[in-house]
């Protein structure tokens, strides 16, 4: 018994399938920009060499890393306001979630980055009596932000894929968009195979854009 | 201002732990404006670590630093010394140091890595760091490789560009730790002659060194270390010819064993 593809199904609300699309991204990049802000400051914490710093730092990573994602995102939505009486809209309940949690993962990716610069280099600016924010920003950073790119890509097409988890909240994104149409159309495998398609497209796309500015980046550097 | 003959850095009953070996015992030094110092040792005797001690890049256990008569840090329990961040960065700024490694910074040309310290540290105009800078690369014979990344250059440049980047620092009192250790034998001779070439200026330095022969005709003064203090402190002649010290003798009989 052949399967009869009618792909016409999504192609009629190819608007609500965008528009998710739409929520998607947005979400995505709200994500990573939470993310890294609070990434940033959690390896911050974690590199200080201040224990009353860095070992909250640790828990707090540690907790995220372990725990999956979609806890984070029914805590916020549906735990805040039991717990504090706050509710949060699902966009910003998921982008609480997502923020959170991929900051973790952040942190770990600039921890790394900076870390791997030798210490050699960091000896090196302090003979030459630099103080703690100049060394990390003219000699560290710079070094550590071309080993951060490809771990950072990486981590930043996870969370992409992780706002995904949104559609449980029924956040309007790409999957609970497609949720709809399923339930209009009962297409499921129409409807999935082209989110997949659109995921990959971007995706991959993003990723031939990232390689493309590392390498530039890595000509530059070898110059 | 003073004046050459002054004691420029003064080390009183330096000592340096790592947890519980002591690699400095009491160290004390007086170093002289103009003075070279060469620093002699088997390995593991606290060569490096009176050096990165000396600019504060290791934390003495106890003692402190008199830098132009004026004691670096304040006294702390148990004879250690407590310093502030700018205060060290002062210091690092006026006592400069070359490592065994080069360290250059590898994102930034020869050019930048000689200016970085004027621009960043002592807040001099970009025009007139970059003007500094070239005149620093010349003296150490790199002005044609003013705009090539450390990766372009051999072993022997990178360490000439790292000496050009501790002398744009100008500063009173230069460490080098075992310049031309890491460096293909070919290579030792013109980092050898670069830094021979300072001495025409008068500049304090301090050099940990494999290389007797360098030592003898370089140094004005030469230290002996042996497992944590200095055994022998003298001129070059006394003390590669006659050592006081039996265990000097033994360490000189080791470089001399192979004569033709
Ligand atoms: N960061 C460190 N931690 C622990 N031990 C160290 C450290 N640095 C040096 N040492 C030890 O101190 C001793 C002296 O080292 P060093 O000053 O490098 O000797 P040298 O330069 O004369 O070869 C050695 O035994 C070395 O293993
Ligand atoms: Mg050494």
């Amino acid at each position: 018994m052949g399967y009869v593809w009618d792909f016409f199904a999504v192609a009629r609300n190819a608007d609500i399938l965008l528009a998710g699309l739409g929520q998607t991204l947005l979400l995505s990049v709200c994500g990573i920009a939470v993310g890294v802000a609070i990434g940033g400051v959690l390896a911050a914490m974690r590199l200080s060499g201040r224990r009353t710093l860095s070992w909250p730092a640790l828990a707090f990573t540690e907790f995220y890393r372990n725990t999956p994602p979609l806890v984070h995102f029914f805590w916020f939505f549906y735990g805040l306001p039991m717990a504090f009486g706050l509710t949060l809209p699902p966009f910003a309940a998921a982008l609480a979630a997502l923020g959170v949690q991929s900051a973790a993962f952040f942190a770990e990716v600039f921890r790394g980055g900076i870390l791997s610069v030798e210490t050699g280099q960091w000896e090196a600016g302090r003979a030459l009596g630099m103080g703690r924010v100049r060394l990390m920003r003219r000699i560290i950073l710079p070094q550590a932000a071309r080993r951060m790119a490809a771990p950072f890509v990486e981590r930043s097409f996870e969370l992409v894929k992780t706002t995904t988890l949104a559609a449980a909240l029924a956040f309007h994104e790409t999957i609970y968009s497609a949720m709809v149409i399923v339930t209009q159309t009962y297409r499921p495998l129409e409807v999935y195979t082209v989110v997949a398609g659109l995921f990959f497209v971007v995706l991959f796309s993003a990723s031939q854009i990232a390689e493309w500015l590392e390498a530039r980046g890595r000509r530059a550097g070898a110059r | 201002m003073t004046v050459a003959g002054d004691v420029v850095l003064q080390v009183e009953d330096l000592h340096k732990s790592f947890g519980s070996t002591e690699v400095l015992k009491g160290i004390d030094l007086s170093v002289r404006r103009g003075e070279r110092i060469a620093i002699l040792g088997s390995s593991g005797s606290g060569k490096s670590t009176l050096l990165r001690c000396m600019n504060v890049l290791e934390m003495p256990t106890r003692g402190r630093l008199i830098l132009d008569g004026e004691a670096v840090g304040k006294p702390a329990a148990g004879g250690a010394t407590r310093y502030r961040e700018a205060e060290l960065n002062r210091l690092r700024a006026r006592v400069g140091m070359v490592f065994q490694q080069f360290n250059l910074f590898p994102h930034m040309t020869a050019l930048e890595n000689v200016m970085e310290g004027p621009l960043s540290v002592l807040g001099r105009p970009k025009a007139e760091a970059r003007r500094t800078a070239q005149r620093h690369l010349e003296r150490v014979g790199l002005g044609g490789k003013a705009d090539a990344h450390p990766a372009r250059l051999s072993g022997g440049q990178q360490q000439r560009v790292a000496i050009a980047r501790a002398l744009a620092m100008d500063p009173e009192v230069l460490l080098f730790d075992e310049p031309t250790s890491s460096l293909d034998p070919e290579l030792v001779g013109e980092v050898l002659g670069v830094i021979n070439d300072l001495s025409e200026d008068g500049r304090t330095m301090l050099l940990v060194t494999h290389e007797l022969g360098f030592a003898y005709h370089f140094a004005t003064r030469i230290l002996f270390l042996h497992e944590g203090r200095i055994l022998e402190d003298g001129p070059p002649e006394q003390v590669l010819k006659s050592p006081r010290e039996e265990r000097t003798r033994r360490f000189l009989d080791r470089f001399t064993a192979f004569r033709f």
